[in-house]
């Protein structure tokens, strides 16, 4: 197992929600991860950020490990749930709501309401 | 170099021979694309989705990855 293998399966062990992105939580550095991060954010979730620019072999090492070529990645409970295409759309859908109860992971329903309200 | 649609649609066309593929886009580096396949049918979006990387052949890889993002949407056919 390579360093960066052994410290992505730390990190998503360590915190329920860890988001792969560009830049941080409060400040993305690319449109995507934005976008994601401002999801979860609205939504009051708590999550772990980690900056895959500030460390080339776990923005390498991240792509490898899940099997998915793009940034940002969403893991849930140490499992990959998807990039910025299919957290967009399980928002939409409420699937995302699903994930989260069934993991006991807090979120505010009311602000997941708003951004369906806003998007339907 | 940037991909142009076309480009990417035959790419995907090889490994989905029967789709329904619809590529949007033109700076060839933000890019979307519809992938209607029967071979999608039970499998979960994030399987969806790495087949159809899979039939991008590393144009997505790296820093220097053709393609910057590729906004996707997958599903079986209705």
């Amino acid at each position: 197992m390579t360093d960066a293998t052994s410290q992505i399966k730390e990190t998503i062990s360590a915190s329920d929600v860890v988001l792969f992105m560009k830049g941080t939580k409060e400040m993305p550095q690319c449109g995507f991860s934005s976008r994601v991060a401002g999801v979860l954010n609205y939504m009051g979730v708590p999550y772990s950020d980690v900056n895959v620019l500030a460390d080339e072999t776990i923005r390498q090492g991240i792509k490898d490990f899940s099997d998915w070529p793009t940034i940002p990645q969403l893991y849930v409970k140490g499992e990959f749930v998807g990039g910025c295409d299919i957290i967009t759309e399980m928002t939409l859908s409420g699937e995302l709501d699903t994930l989260f109860e069934e993991n006991g992971v807090t979120f505010d329903k009311d602000a997941a309401d708003k951004i369906r309200e806003a998007n339907g | 170099m940037p991909m142009q649609a076309q480009e990417i649609e035959d790419l995907l066309r090889q490994t989905f021979p029967d789709a329904e593929i619809r590529v949007e886009g033109d700076d060839g580096v933000h890019m979307s694309a519809l992938v209607v396949d029967e071979s999608f049918r039970g499998k979960n979006r994030v399987q969806q989705q790495r087949a159809v990387y899979a039939a991008l052949k590393g144009k997505m890889d790296g820093a220097q990855g053709e393609l910057h993002a590729l906004a996707l949407t997958t599903r079986a056919p209705e």
